[in-house]
């Protein structure tokens, strides 16, 4: 235990000297890691188990009031007790076994895609170190050297409880689902990586402590100004990579039935639900630390400077929270504005548009570090974060008006032309003579 | 101070009982992957074999080696591999392939003497300039972070190497795409 903790304070101490900011003291040894980390476990997973069963009563809530309904509203205050409803229930129901299922897998998958989601936790950093009497406390359960690489890898997991439950389940709707999954997630994972790479160019490690402490400051060096476009490449693949609408094909209800979990029941079904809505605050979380400075409070720099007290520690967590959740909404709001893509517009999507943008980007913001370098203009200055502000909005205004002529993904979301249009309406208007005649001897 | 990866010397306990554990673990799937009949499970037990390995190398205070071995192995090459298990539902001719009694005697010689290899390789003493200083990993990755150590090199010292492998790469990738259209072409036909 001893040599883990030293190694632990190697990577912390890591950070920090390269962080170019000051030096904190040592984290503390022995007794008193060993008891901050089983607090933080404890904390991380109450947090992200109470933030599931909220995430799954608010899309619930904000779905009504966007369908104009009321939404679960009985049990509990506003309905905030529903979820917990829902869970006792589905312990309670009865776990079923389909005939001809691979039953070790069959169980084995929603374990597994449950607990990738959970895994990636460990290296987010969800507040402001915490300089206590004992040594100096990291707000990340491992600040591992090699954070967003162990994001990456344990993220290329998830998609093995999908597929496994797909494949055990011995039924055709659910390996379908499987395999497009499968297919999906692998496709938008590679650009989700490039996308990435960006804000390493900045950052100029891998490590996400380093990466917040880059971002730290008033709020101008946040990688959603400096990175615009990887941002939005990150985004867009998250809700691939959860499988959210506008790309959920791999429970696509209209051509699948459910998709990969049509097979399940109680709480085996429960456990896939959990992960969704896991994934969904882990992606946001991650979007967070990335591109929004992690726990960085904008326009102050109060919670970057010493003494670090617990208090900054509580501000700071509540602001890392305040942007998950803010992505929470987002992503539900776009649940339900959006329709689903085609599976040829999903893949056209991934492998035309956002790879080579990703890898495009890549070149201009290495070009602009280079030429801004070469400039002789700090990267911790204001000038640095205006100038790549105004490029990024340049590239971006580009970028989207090329988009938005509609016939980059598929001809079906381009616009109608005038001739088209016409003649849409000119049958309408032939239906609406004809309609009277045909429904004379309806009886309704 | 104490530092993981060292051969001989003081281990700390922490490091021994993970490097058994790991070890077990690797060696029981590595087992399991080759006996298994169904290739989804032997699939299954050749990632947990790559997870053990992934795990070993972040002992050896290797944790770029380690999170790449899951990431490419585990989360990539594998998938593809289930990927097309599933897609072509293998494993329903079951042991059509399974050679006779005079490859398993060949290929059972040939494990026994690549672990008689390894045995006295680990027996062996290495030499001076093959060895680190000790703690001279971690003391890196304090120092420069958990990529940059390998990164500079490969682009700087290696990097006709690098690029010459990466040619290689795009080339299997651009013929394998052209196999695929050729059959393509003649189903058409």
């Amino acid at each position: 235990m001893m040599s883990f903790a030293l190694l632990q304070a190697a990577a912390a101490g890591a950070t920090r000297t390269s962080s170019g900011l000051e030096i904190l003291p040592p984290p503390p040894s022995g007794g008193v890691w060993f008891l901050a980390t089983i607090v933080k476990m404890l904390i991380t997973f109450t947090i992200y188990m109470v933030g599931v069963m909220l995430v799954i009563w608010a899309e619930r809530r904000i779905c009504a009031f966007i369908q104009d309904r009321r939404g679960p509203n009985r049990v509990g205050p506003h309905g905030l007790l529903q979820s917990v409803a829902d869970g006792v229930k589905n312990i309670m129901k009865e776990e079923t076994y389909p005939g001809q299922a691979y039953l070790p897998l069959f169980v084995l998958a929603p374990a597994m895609s449950f607990t990738t989601a959970l895994l990636v936790w460990a290296v987010i950093p969800y507040g402001a170190p915490w300089e206590s009497r004992w040594g100096t406390i990291d707000m990340a359960l491992a600040p591992l050297p090699v954070g967003f690489l162990y994001i990456l890898a344990i993220a290329s997991l998830g998609v093995y409880g999908i597929v496994l439950a797909g494949w055990s389940s011995n039924n055709k709707y659910a390996l379908l689902g499987g395999l497009r999954s499968s297919a999906q997630m692998i496709s938008y994972e590679i650009s989700m990586g490039m996308a990435i790479i960006p804000v390493l160019i900045l950052a100029g490690n891998v490590s996400l402590s380093r990466i917040v402490s880059q971002q730290a400051g008033r709020g101008l060096h946040w990688n959603v100004l400096t990175c615009t476009i990887a941002w939005f490449i990150f985004f867009v693949s998250a809700f691939a990579e959860t499988n959210r609408v506008p790309f959920d094909l791999p429970e696509a209800e209209s051509e699948l039935i459910a998709g990969y979990h049509a097979e399940y029941s109680a709480m085996k079904f429960s456990m896939f639900f959990i992960a969704e809505y896991a994934n969904v605050m882990t992606s946001c979380a991650l979007m967070s630390t990335l591109f929004l400075g992690g726990w960085d409070i904008p326009f102050t720099v109060w919670d970057n400077v010493a003494p670090h007290t617990f208090l900054k520690t509580l501000v700071t967590f509540a602001f890392f929270w305040a942007k998950i959740l803010f992505f929470v909404f987002v992503f539900i709001w776009v649940r339900w504005t959006l329709p689903r893509f085609r599976y040829d517009q999903l893949m056209a999507l991934g492998w035309k548009i956002m790879l080579p943008t990703a890898l495009a980007y890549v070149v201009f913001i290495a070009a602009m570090t280079l030429g801004l370098d070469a400039a002789g203009i700090h990267p911790a200055s204001w000038q640095y974060a205006v100038i790549m502000l105004a490029a990024n909005i340049i590239i971006a205004v580009l970028l989207f008006t090329f988009l938005d002529k509609g016939r980059l993904v598929s001809p079906a979301y381009s616009r109608l032309d005038k001739r088209n249009l016409e003649k849409l309406r000119q049958l309408d208007a032939r239906r609406a003579r004809l309609a009277p005649a045909h429904s004379e001897g309806g009886a309704d | 101070m104490q530092t993981l990866g060292m051969p001989h010397g003081t281990l700390s306990l922490f490091y021994i009982f993970h490097f058994y554990l790991f070890g077990l673990i690797g060696v029981i799937s590595a087992l399991l992957f080759v006996t298994r009949k169904s290739p989804v499970a032997a699939a299954l037990w050749l990632v947990s074999t790559m997870f053990c390995l992934a795990a070993m190398y972040i002992l050896l205070d290797a944790q770029f080696i380690g999170a790449v071995q899951v990431l490419v192995y585990a989360g990539a090459i594998m998938v593809v591999f289930l990927f097309v298990i599933m897609l072509l539902n293998l494993g329903q001719g079951e042991g059509i392939d399974v050679r006779g009694v005079g490859w398993k005697i060949v290929a059972g010689a040939i494990g026994l003497g690549i672990l008689a290899q390894v045995f006295a390789l680990t027996r062996a003493k290495t030499p001076v300039n093959l060895t680190l200083p000790q703690g001279y990993a971690a003391e890196q990755v304090a120092q420069h972070g958990a990529v940059a150590p390998i990164a500079a090199p490969l682009f700087n010292e290696y990097l006709l190497a690098f690029e010459v492998t990466s040619i290689l790469l795009l080339a299997a990738i651009v013929g394998a795409v052209l196999l695929g259209k050729q059959k393509e072409a003649r189903d058409v036909a």
